[in-house]
């Protein structure tokens, strides 16, 4: 679906990925773990395309999408990402969740359906008229993945989309992820939370100082972790 | 000429006791509350000539701003003090600047405008075209990167992320225009320079207001006073309601 190709990433003179390389098949849910500052953020964005890499090629369905702008567009138009913190526009919740159809052509009762379909599966149904801003963080983060799931994209990345969120905001988030990816929507997360990324997916990365130090399912990285510092790290986080 | 008038205020007021300005203060509400001919023309055409300005003003600046807030180039910085330090422009600075280019031997002179309500709204637009510029790429400025990532991830264009962004800041850009429509409209030096006074033609209220405190007519002075501050407060209450703050 994805593939990041030897990715560097450095800012204002620190390397913040150091020829990170990694495939993510269609249809899987894959979760980016690893400390403060291993990178999650920096590599999401540019899975997403959001920022190039400084060094290495990115591919979106074995097209070279690290440079070319037009490619680049196409490809955005296939995903969607939400962030840790949910940015809402200063509209009501139903031109937010509808803005991807909007910018796409979309008018008319069919977008109206389809937002109102996004929200009751969030559970945010009513909410419609609701000023975003007004909204408390959770349903703001609900509504964020309404509104990434709306345009149906083919990959969806999440950015530690569930941390600061109450337990049970960050259950229904995790239960609509599942669900998705049951669905066959490919799905990229990077979290912190060792757990979720054990319930919800199917292969997990550790990212450490830039660079993934193992890949693999939650079990081997768990069970058989392949250096000392994926072990110290998956043990002081599990806390096994 | 401006000094001119400030000299013949001198020379004309004496100073009234508190029962005489009461007086005039009735006087005055009394020519605004009869819709005095001369009250109406010189506040409508006050009106005319800042809207002029500001719309102008307002189709230069905003794209202007929007260019300089969404590229980056060298100098980027140095342009926006620049721009900054153009807010406080004393206006017979632009008043002389203008004037001198409208003058008949100046380069803009074959046009005929000085004098005439049509060099009073270039002067105008020179003169809050800085400060509009300059609170419209501050209001930009005031949203934050993640409404264009959004934007962007969620599979806008660039002139889609721009719009939206511009969108997010279509309170901080309004209050943008309606403070340089407030800086038109109470501006005297362009006004006097450009426009010359001239009765029936180019007068307008801070003009009017000049002259005839000059003349001693305190009473038309304070008329054309109190619409000059009631326009400055329905203006200043706009821009608190566009803020979201109505009695703030």
């Amino acid at each position: 679906m994805i593939e990041a190709r030897c990715v560097w990433a450095r800012r204002g003179g620190a390397e913040i990925l150091k020829g990170l390389s990694l495939k993510v098949r269609k249809g899987e849910t894959l979760a980016i773990i690893g400390p403060t500052g291993s990178g999650k953020t920096t590599f999401i964005r540019i899975l997403d395309l959001l920022d190039p890499p400084d060094d290495g090629r990115v591919f979106f369905d074995g097209v070279d999408v690290t440079e070319d702008e037009k490619a680049r567009f196409e490809a955005r138009r296939r995903m969607s990402m939400v962030f840790q913190k949910p940015s809402m526009f200063n509209v009501s919740v139903e031109k937010n969740v509808s803005y991807g159809l909007r910018i796409r052509g979309g008018f008319g009762p069919d977008i109206r359906d389809r937002v109102k379909a996004a929200l009751r599966d969030v559970g945010l149904s009513g909410y419609e008229k609701r000023r975003a801003f007004s909204l408390s963080g959770g349903e703001a983060q609900r509504v964020a993945l309404a509104r990434a799931l709306v345009t149906e994209p083919e990959l969806l990345l999440l950015d530690e989309a569930t941390a600061n969120l109450d337990p049970r905001t960050a259950e229904t988030i995790e239960d609509f992820i599942r669900k998705a990816g049951d669905a066959g929507l490919t799905v990229v997360m990077s979290t912190h939370d060792l757990d979720q990324a054990r319930r919800l997916a199917g292969r997990i990365g550790v990212l450490i100082g830039g660079e993934l130090v193992q890949l693999g399912t939650p079990e081997e990285i768990f069970e058989r972790p392949g250096s000392e510092e994926v072990a110290r790290f998956v043990l002081a986080r599990s806390g096994w | 000429m401006v000094l001119e008038i400030l000299i013949g205020v001198q020379r004309n007021i004496r100073v009234k006791p508190l029962d005489e300005i009461a007086a005039g203060l009735v006087r005055a509400v009394e020519l605004i509350l009869a819709l005095d001919p001369i009250v109406v023309e010189i506040t409508a055409r006050s009106l005319a000539i800042a809207v002029t300005s500001t719309v102008i003003a307002t189709i230069i600046t905003v794209p202007l701003g929007g260019l300089i807030h969404f590229h980056n180039f060298k100098g980027k910085r140095a342009v926006v003090n620049l721009i900054q330090t153009l807010y406080s422009l004393p206006t017979v600075t632009v008043g002389l600047v203008v004037f001198l280019l409208l003058s008949r031997s100046g380069p803009l002179g074959s046009l005929g405008l000085l004098f005439t309500p049509g060099g009073m709204v270039i002067g105008q637009t020179i003169l809050i075209s800085p400060i509009m510029m300059g609170l419209t790429i501050a209001a930009l400025s005031g949203i934050g990167a993640q409404v264009r990532d959004s934007a962007v991830s969620l599979g806008a264009t660039k002139v889609q992320a721009i719009f939206t962004i511009m969108r997010e800041a279509k309170a901080a850009m309004l209050a943008a225009v309606l403070l340089g429509f407030g800086r038109a409209l109470s501006e005297v030096g362009v006004a006097m320079m450009i426009g010359g006074n001239i009765r029936g033609y180019t007068r307008v209220l801070t003009t009017a207001i000049a002259l005839e405190t000059s003349r001693g007519d305190i009473e038309f002075s304070m008329a054309l006073g109190i619409i000059l501050v009631s326009i400055s407060l329905i203006v200043n209450l706009l821009v608190n309601r566009v803020q979201g703050n109505w009695w703030a």
